[in-house]
Protein backbone atom coordinates (compact mmCIF):
# COMPACT_ATOMS: atom_id res chain seq x y z
CA UNK A 1 0.00 0.00 0.00
CA UNK A 2 2.59 2.49 0.59
CA UNK A 3 4.36 1.93 -2.63
CA UNK A 4 0.91 2.08 -4.33
CA UNK A 5 0.82 5.47 -2.78
CA UNK A 6 4.04 6.64 -3.34
CA UNK A 7 3.93 5.95 -7.44
CA UNK A 8 0.87 8.07 -6.98
CA UNK A 9 -2.09 5.52 -7.50
CA UNK A 10 -5.14 7.77 -7.18
CA UNK A 11 -7.54 5.26 -5.90
CA UNK A 12 -6.20 2.16 -3.45
CA UNK A 13 -8.26 -0.30 -1.79
CA UNK A 14 -5.53 -2.43 0.95
CA UNK A 15 -5.54 -6.15 0.84
CA UNK A 16 -4.22 -8.77 2.65
CA UNK A 17 -0.86 -10.34 1.46
CA UNK A 18 1.38 -9.44 -1.68
CA UNK A 19 0.63 -13.29 -2.98
CA UNK A 20 -3.07 -12.98 -2.76
CA UNK A 21 -4.37 -9.67 -3.16
CA UNK A 22 -7.70 -10.59 -4.24
CA UNK A 23 -8.27 -13.59 -1.34
CA UNK A 24 -6.81 -15.08 1.71
CA UNK A 25 -5.69 -18.62 1.95
CA UNK A 26 -6.61 -18.44 5.65
CA UNK A 27 -10.46 -18.42 5.60
CA UNK A 28 -12.37 -21.34 4.25
CA UNK A 29 -13.61 -20.95 0.78
CA UNK A 30 -16.96 -19.35 1.72
CA UNK A 31 -15.87 -16.77 3.86
CA UNK A 32 -13.29 -16.43 1.29
CA UNK A 33 -15.49 -15.72 -1.40
CA UNK A 34 -17.25 -13.16 1.11
CA UNK A 35 -14.19 -11.10 1.70
CA UNK A 36 -12.85 -11.07 -2.36
CA UNK A 37 -16.81 -9.70 -2.65
CA UNK A 38 -16.19 -7.50 -0.12
CA UNK A 39 -12.84 -6.29 -1.62
CA UNK A 40 -14.67 -5.45 -5.01
CA UNK A 41 -17.41 -3.54 -3.18
CA UNK A 42 -14.73 -1.52 -2.01
CA UNK A 43 -13.45 -0.51 -5.26
CA UNK A 44 -16.85 0.11 -6.75
CA UNK A 45 -16.90 2.70 -3.72
CA UNK A 46 -13.80 4.34 -4.58
CA UNK A 47 -14.25 4.69 -8.58
CA UNK A 48 -17.55 6.57 -7.79
CA UNK A 49 -15.73 8.73 -5.37
CA UNK A 50 -13.82 11.88 -6.33
CA UNK A 51 -10.54 11.80 -4.82
CA UNK A 52 -7.76 14.64 -5.61
CA UNK A 53 -4.42 12.21 -4.55
CA UNK A 54 -3.68 8.99 -3.35
CA UNK A 55 -6.71 7.71 -1.45
CA UNK A 56 -7.14 4.61 0.70
CA UNK A 57 -10.62 2.99 0.66
CA UNK A 58 -10.28 0.74 3.46
CA UNK A 59 -14.11 1.14 5.25
CA UNK A 60 -16.77 -1.45 5.45
CA UNK A 61 -18.39 -0.77 2.26
CA UNK A 62 -21.04 -3.34 1.79
CA UNK A 63 -21.92 -3.71 4.70
CA UNK B 1 16.77 18.86 -46.80
CA UNK B 2 13.62 17.26 -47.67
CA UNK B 3 12.19 16.99 -44.49
CA UNK B 4 8.81 14.76 -42.99
CA UNK B 5 6.91 16.00 -39.88
CA UNK B 6 5.06 14.30 -38.03
CA UNK B 7 2.11 15.17 -35.97
CA UNK B 8 -1.14 13.71 -34.27
CA UNK B 9 -5.04 13.76 -35.58
CA UNK B 10 -5.11 16.76 -33.74
CA UNK B 11 -2.29 18.72 -34.80
CA UNK B 12 -3.47 17.68 -38.66
CA UNK B 13 -6.89 18.89 -38.27
CA UNK B 14 -8.43 15.63 -38.34
CA UNK B 15 -10.41 15.67 -35.19
CA UNK B 16 -10.00 15.52 -31.03
CA UNK B 17 -9.84 11.98 -28.94
CA UNK B 18 -13.00 10.92 -30.95
CA UNK B 19 -10.40 10.81 -34.20
CA UNK B 20 -7.66 9.20 -31.44
CA UNK B 21 -7.86 5.93 -33.32
CA UNK B 22 -7.21 7.23 -36.74
CA UNK B 23 -4.46 5.00 -38.50
CA UNK B 24 -1.29 6.03 -39.82
CA UNK B 25 -1.10 7.92 -43.39
CA UNK B 26 0.81 10.35 -45.40
CA UNK B 27 -0.20 13.84 -46.73
CA UNK B 28 1.77 16.34 -49.05
CA UNK B 29 3.22 19.30 -47.68
CA UNK B 30 3.34 20.65 -44.35
CA UNK B 31 0.17 20.65 -42.40
CA UNK B 32 -1.27 22.75 -38.78
CA UNK B 33 2.43 23.67 -36.88
CA UNK B 34 3.76 22.47 -39.73
CA UNK B 35 3.52 25.27 -41.78
CA UNK B 36 5.18 27.44 -39.12
CA UNK B 37 7.89 25.54 -38.77
CA UNK B 38 8.45 24.92 -42.68
CA UNK B 39 9.06 29.15 -42.85
CA UNK B 40 11.13 28.83 -39.52
CA UNK B 41 13.32 26.17 -41.18
CA UNK B 42 14.12 28.60 -44.44
CA UNK B 43 14.34 27.92 -47.53
CA UNK B 44 17.26 25.61 -47.40
CA UNK B 45 14.66 23.25 -46.18
CA UNK B 46 11.66 22.17 -47.35
CA UNK B 47 8.28 20.17 -45.49
CA UNK B 48 7.23 17.63 -48.56
CA UNK B 49 5.05 15.70 -46.49
CA UNK B 50 2.97 14.94 -42.97
CA UNK B 51 2.78 12.43 -41.40
CA UNK B 52 -0.39 11.92 -39.38
CA UNK B 53 -1.19 8.71 -36.81
CA UNK B 54 -4.19 9.03 -34.17
CA UNK B 55 -2.49 9.23 -30.67
CA UNK B 56 -4.57 6.00 -29.52
CA UNK B 57 -4.19 4.30 -32.80
CA UNK B 58 -0.26 5.17 -32.08
CA UNK B 59 0.11 4.13 -28.57
CA UNK B 60 -1.49 0.37 -29.50
CA UNK B 61 -0.07 -0.33 -32.55
CA UNK B 62 4.09 0.64 -32.12
CA UNK B 63 4.60 -0.84 -35.92
CA UNK B 64 2.92 2.49 -36.87
CA UNK B 65 6.73 4.57 -36.63
CA UNK B 66 8.56 1.79 -38.85
CA UNK B 67 5.92 1.84 -41.45
CA UNK B 68 5.37 5.84 -41.52
CA UNK B 69 9.55 5.91 -41.66
CA UNK B 70 9.12 3.63 -44.74
CA UNK B 71 6.58 5.53 -46.75
CA UNK B 72 8.55 8.98 -45.79
CA UNK B 73 11.99 7.24 -47.28
CA UNK B 74 9.36 6.23 -50.21
CA UNK B 75 8.50 9.48 -50.37
CA UNK B 76 12.11 11.04 -50.72
CA UNK B 77 12.81 12.23 -47.16
CA UNK B 78 16.45 13.25 -45.99
CA UNK B 79 15.19 13.60 -42.35
CA UNK B 80 12.07 13.09 -39.98
CA UNK B 81 10.92 15.69 -37.57
CA UNK B 82 7.96 15.26 -34.96
CA UNK B 83 5.92 17.58 -32.50
CA UNK B 84 6.03 19.71 -31.01
CA UNK B 85 4.41 17.34 -28.36
CA UNK B 86 4.58 19.22 -25.02
CA UNK B 87 3.06 17.08 -22.21
CA UNK B 88 0.89 14.89 -24.17
CA UNK B 89 1.68 11.42 -23.30
CA UNK B 90 0.33 9.62 -26.11
CA UNK B 91 1.60 11.71 -28.77
CA UNK B 92 5.12 12.18 -27.48
CA UNK B 93 5.31 8.40 -26.86
CA UNK B 94 4.42 8.38 -30.82
CA UNK B 95 6.93 11.33 -31.70
CA UNK B 96 9.42 9.73 -29.77
CA UNK B 97 8.99 6.49 -31.56
CA UNK B 98 8.96 8.25 -34.87
CA UNK B 99 12.32 9.45 -34.28
CA UNK B 100 13.45 6.70 -33.25
CA UNK B 101 12.56 4.81 -36.15
CA UNK B 102 13.78 7.16 -38.31
CA UNK B 103 17.11 6.43 -37.06
CA UNK B 104 17.36 3.36 -37.01
CA UNK B 105 16.33 3.88 -40.85
CA UNK B 106 19.68 5.81 -40.56
CA UNK B 107 17.60 9.10 -41.44
CA UNK B 108 18.91 11.72 -38.74
CA UNK B 109 15.62 12.77 -36.57
CA UNK B 110 14.37 15.41 -34.10
CA UNK B 111 11.76 15.39 -32.01
CA UNK B 112 10.29 17.99 -29.48
CA UNK B 113 8.20 17.61 -26.52
CA UNK B 114 8.35 19.02 -22.72
CA UNK B 115 11.25 17.26 -20.37
CA UNK B 116 7.88 15.95 -18.31
CA UNK B 117 6.51 14.16 -21.15
CA UNK B 118 6.40 10.21 -20.37
CA UNK B 119 7.34 9.47 -24.18
CA UNK B 120 10.88 10.45 -23.31
CA UNK B 121 11.79 7.55 -23.12
CA UNK B 122 10.62 6.13 -25.68
CA UNK B 123 13.41 7.67 -28.05
CA UNK B 124 16.30 4.77 -28.03
CA UNK B 125 18.87 7.55 -28.26
CA UNK B 126 17.51 9.21 -30.84
CA UNK B 127 17.40 13.39 -30.40
CA UNK B 128 14.83 15.37 -28.59
CA UNK B 129 14.61 18.81 -28.16
CA UNK B 130 12.86 20.74 -25.16
CA UNK B 131 9.00 22.94 -26.02
CA UNK B 132 6.84 24.50 -23.65
CA UNK B 133 4.28 23.02 -21.30
CA UNK B 134 1.65 23.18 -23.44
CA UNK B 135 0.23 24.58 -27.36
CA UNK B 136 0.11 28.30 -25.83
CA UNK B 137 3.80 28.48 -26.14
CA UNK B 138 3.68 27.00 -29.51
CA UNK B 139 6.12 29.79 -30.97
CA UNK B 140 8.47 29.91 -28.68
CA UNK B 141 8.42 25.53 -29.11
CA UNK B 142 8.94 26.04 -32.79
CA UNK B 143 11.71 28.43 -32.69
CA UNK B 144 13.57 26.18 -30.62
CA UNK B 145 12.12 23.15 -32.71
CA UNK B 146 13.51 24.40 -36.09
CA UNK B 147 16.69 25.90 -34.73
CA UNK B 148 18.01 22.15 -33.01
CA UNK B 149 16.79 20.90 -36.27
CA UNK B 150 18.44 22.94 -38.42
CA UNK B 151 21.22 21.49 -36.46
CA UNK B 152 20.59 18.21 -36.72
CA UNK B 153 20.32 18.86 -40.50
CA UNK B 154 23.96 20.09 -40.88
CA UNK B 155 25.38 16.90 -39.05
CA UNK B 156 25.77 18.70 -35.51
CA UNK B 157 25.26 17.14 -31.99
CA UNK B 158 22.25 18.92 -29.98
CA UNK B 159 23.68 20.36 -26.65
CA UNK B 160 21.89 21.09 -23.23
CA UNK B 161 21.94 24.52 -24.50
CA UNK B 162 20.27 24.11 -27.81
CA UNK B 163 17.82 22.60 -25.66
CA UNK B 164 18.74 18.92 -25.92
CA UNK B 165 16.46 16.72 -23.57
CA UNK B 166 15.98 12.73 -22.74
CA UNK B 167 18.92 9.82 -21.69
CA UNK B 168 21.54 10.88 -23.66
CA UNK B 169 24.17 7.42 -24.34
CA UNK B 170 26.97 7.10 -21.72
CA UNK B 171 30.39 7.19 -22.79
CA UNK B 172 33.40 5.39 -20.67
CA UNK B 173 35.90 8.79 -19.26
CA UNK B 174 38.86 8.87 -16.80
CA UNK B 175 37.52 10.41 -13.82
CA UNK B 176 39.89 12.85 -11.74
CA UNK B 177 39.10 11.13 -8.58
CA UNK B 178 38.26 7.31 -7.33
CA UNK B 179 34.89 6.48 -6.84
CA UNK B 180 35.31 6.70 -2.72
CA UNK B 181 36.09 9.97 -3.03
CA UNK B 182 33.77 11.17 -5.28
CA UNK B 183 30.88 9.22 -2.97
CA UNK B 184 32.38 10.49 0.02
CA UNK B 185 32.12 14.47 -1.33
CA UNK B 186 28.99 13.57 -2.71
CA UNK B 187 27.32 12.79 0.82
CA UNK B 188 29.23 15.98 2.10
CA UNK B 189 27.78 17.98 -0.99
CA UNK B 190 24.59 16.14 0.83
CA UNK B 191 25.06 17.84 4.36
CA UNK B 192 25.67 21.12 3.07
CA UNK B 193 21.97 20.81 1.86
CA UNK B 194 22.91 20.41 -1.83
CA UNK B 195 19.95 17.88 -2.49
CA UNK B 196 20.77 17.38 -6.55
CA UNK B 197 24.28 16.65 -6.50
CA UNK B 198 24.37 13.09 -7.97
CA UNK B 199 26.18 11.29 -10.73
CA UNK B 200 23.09 9.18 -11.75
CA UNK B 201 19.90 10.60 -12.09
CA UNK B 202 16.84 8.94 -10.76
CA UNK B 203 13.94 7.80 -11.64
CA UNK B 204 11.25 9.91 -11.59
CA UNK B 205 7.70 9.38 -10.59
CA UNK B 206 5.41 11.68 -12.27
CA UNK B 207 2.38 12.96 -10.90
CA UNK B 208 -0.75 11.76 -12.02
CA UNK B 209 -4.40 13.81 -12.16
CA UNK B 210 -6.90 11.47 -10.66
CA UNK B 211 -9.83 10.17 -13.13
CA UNK B 212 -12.80 12.19 -12.29
CA UNK B 213 -15.62 9.03 -10.64
CA UNK B 214 -17.58 7.25 -12.82
CA UNK B 215 -21.28 8.58 -11.84
CA UNK B 216 -23.13 4.88 -11.32
CA UNK B 217 -20.82 1.75 -11.45
CA UNK B 218 -24.40 -0.53 -12.25
CA UNK B 219 -24.05 1.66 -15.39
CA UNK B 220 -20.37 1.64 -16.21
CA UNK B 221 -18.39 -1.12 -18.38
CA UNK B 222 -15.36 -2.20 -16.03
CA UNK B 223 -11.96 -4.20 -17.05
CA UNK B 224 -9.82 -5.59 -14.70
CA UNK B 225 -6.49 -5.98 -15.45
CA UNK B 226 -3.17 -6.94 -13.37
CA UNK B 227 0.64 -7.18 -12.84
CA UNK B 228 0.39 -10.16 -11.61
CA UNK B 229 2.03 -12.62 -13.88
CA UNK B 230 -1.76 -13.86 -14.45
CA UNK B 231 -1.99 -16.41 -17.56
CA UNK B 232 -3.82 -19.32 -19.18
CA UNK B 233 -1.95 -22.64 -17.57
CA UNK B 234 1.54 -22.68 -19.83
CA UNK B 235 1.65 -19.12 -20.21
CA UNK B 236 1.20 -19.45 -24.33
CA UNK B 237 2.63 -15.87 -24.79
CA UNK B 238 5.76 -16.32 -22.47
CA UNK B 239 5.12 -14.06 -20.58
CA UNK B 240 8.87 -13.47 -18.45
CA UNK B 241 8.17 -13.73 -14.71
CA UNK B 242 11.01 -10.85 -14.10
CA UNK B 243 11.33 -7.48 -15.95
CA UNK B 244 8.98 -7.90 -18.29
CA UNK B 245 9.45 -6.43 -21.91
CA UNK B 246 5.66 -7.10 -23.00
CA UNK B 247 2.20 -7.56 -21.39
CA UNK B 248 -0.76 -9.90 -22.94
CA UNK B 249 -4.25 -10.21 -22.99
CA UNK B 250 -6.98 -12.77 -23.00
CA UNK B 251 -10.23 -13.36 -23.83
CA UNK B 252 -12.69 -13.83 -20.98
CA UNK B 253 -15.18 -14.50 -23.46
CA UNK B 254 -17.89 -17.55 -21.61
CA UNK B 255 -15.06 -17.38 -18.18
CA UNK B 256 -16.90 -17.50 -14.83
CA UNK B 257 -14.26 -18.61 -12.43
CA UNK B 258 -10.50 -18.10 -12.68
CA UNK B 259 -10.10 -22.28 -12.07
CA UNK B 260 -6.84 -23.90 -10.93
CA UNK B 261 -5.32 -25.69 -13.74
CA UNK B 262 -7.08 -23.27 -16.22
CA UNK B 263 -5.11 -20.25 -14.66
CA UNK B 264 -1.90 -19.53 -12.95
CA UNK B 265 0.84 -16.73 -11.99
CA UNK B 266 4.23 -16.85 -13.47
CA UNK B 267 5.46 -13.54 -11.48
CA UNK B 268 8.94 -14.52 -10.28
CA UNK B 269 8.85 -12.03 -7.13
CA UNK B 270 6.70 -14.54 -4.60
CA UNK B 271 5.70 -18.06 -4.15
CA UNK B 272 2.91 -18.60 -6.26
CA UNK B 273 0.95 -21.44 -4.46
CA UNK B 274 -2.01 -19.54 -3.39
CA UNK B 275 -2.33 -18.23 -6.29
CA UNK B 276 -2.05 -21.49 -8.37
CA UNK B 277 -4.60 -23.29 -5.73
CA UNK B 278 -7.39 -20.42 -6.34
CA UNK B 279 -6.13 -18.03 -9.48
CA UNK B 280 -9.14 -15.65 -8.43
CA UNK B 281 -6.85 -14.92 -5.70
CA UNK B 282 -4.76 -12.75 -8.48
CA UNK B 283 -7.92 -11.58 -10.88
CA UNK B 284 -10.82 -11.77 -9.13
CA UNK B 285 -12.83 -13.16 -12.37
CA UNK B 286 -15.50 -15.29 -10.07
CA UNK B 287 -16.91 -12.48 -8.55
CA UNK B 288 -16.22 -10.01 -11.27
CA UNK B 289 -18.67 -11.68 -12.92
CA UNK B 290 -21.24 -12.51 -9.74
CA UNK B 291 -21.95 -8.50 -9.62
CA UNK B 292 -22.46 -8.72 -13.63
CA UNK B 293 -24.88 -11.25 -12.68
CA UNK B 294 -26.38 -9.62 -10.01
CA UNK B 295 -26.25 -5.74 -11.77
CA UNK B 296 -23.54 -4.32 -9.40
CA UNK B 297 -22.00 -3.31 -12.31
CA UNK B 298 -22.90 -2.80 -15.68
CA UNK B 299 -21.39 -5.27 -17.44
CA UNK B 300 -17.26 -6.59 -17.57
CA UNK B 301 -15.07 -6.43 -20.50
CA UNK B 302 -14.23 -9.23 -22.61
CA UNK B 303 -11.04 -9.59 -22.21
CA UNK B 304 -8.07 -8.69 -19.32
CA UNK B 305 -4.94 -7.30 -19.60
CA UNK B 306 -1.78 -8.31 -18.04
CA UNK B 307 2.26 -8.23 -17.60
CA UNK B 308 4.32 -8.67 -14.61
CA UNK B 309 5.55 -6.21 -12.33
CA UNK B 310 9.05 -7.76 -11.14
CA UNK B 311 11.94 -5.36 -11.48
CA UNK B 312 10.01 -3.75 -14.32
CA UNK B 313 11.45 -0.41 -15.06
CA UNK B 314 9.85 2.67 -14.88
CA UNK B 315 9.85 3.36 -18.65
CA UNK B 316 8.38 0.31 -19.41
CA UNK B 317 5.98 0.35 -16.82
CA UNK B 318 4.91 3.74 -17.97
CA UNK B 319 4.27 2.73 -21.51
CA UNK B 320 2.35 -0.39 -20.65
CA UNK B 321 0.22 1.83 -18.55
CA UNK B 322 -0.22 4.75 -21.47
CA UNK B 323 -0.64 1.44 -23.73
CA UNK B 324 -3.51 -0.08 -21.43
CA UNK B 325 -5.58 3.42 -20.80
CA UNK B 326 -5.68 3.99 -24.94
CA UNK B 327 -6.66 0.03 -25.46
CA UNK B 328 -9.24 0.54 -22.63
CA UNK B 329 -10.80 4.32 -23.78
CA UNK B 330 -10.98 2.67 -27.36
CA UNK B 331 -13.05 -0.06 -25.95
CA UNK B 332 -15.27 2.44 -23.60
CA UNK B 333 -14.53 1.08 -20.73
CA UNK B 334 -15.46 3.45 -17.91
CA UNK B 335 -13.49 1.86 -15.06
CA UNK B 336 -10.80 -0.14 -14.11
CA UNK B 337 -9.67 -2.57 -11.24
CA UNK B 338 -5.85 -3.69 -11.65
CA UNK B 339 -4.91 -6.19 -8.99
CA UNK B 340 -1.07 -5.14 -7.73
CA UNK B 341 1.00 -7.98 -5.77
Amino acid sequence: MSIAKRVGAPRIVPTRGIPFPTGDPELSPEQERAWRRQLLERALVAVTTQVSEPTVFDGDAGQ
Amino acid sequence: MKIVHYVNQFFAGIGGEDAAGTGPELRDGALGPGRRLASLLGDEHEIIATAICGDDYAAGHPEFAAELVTQARERGAEMIVAGPAFTSGRYGMACARIAAAACEAGLPALAAMHPDNPGLGEAAGAPLVESGLTARLMKDSLERFAAAARKIAQGDELTVQDGRIGPVARTNRMADRNAAERAVALVIARLGGDKDANEIPLPDFDQVTPAAPIADATDALFALVTEGGFVPAGNPDRLESARASKWVRYSLDGIDSAESGEYESVHGGFSTQWANADPNRILPIDIAREMERDGSIGGLHGEYLATTGNGTTVADARRFGMEWAAELRQAKIQAVILTAT
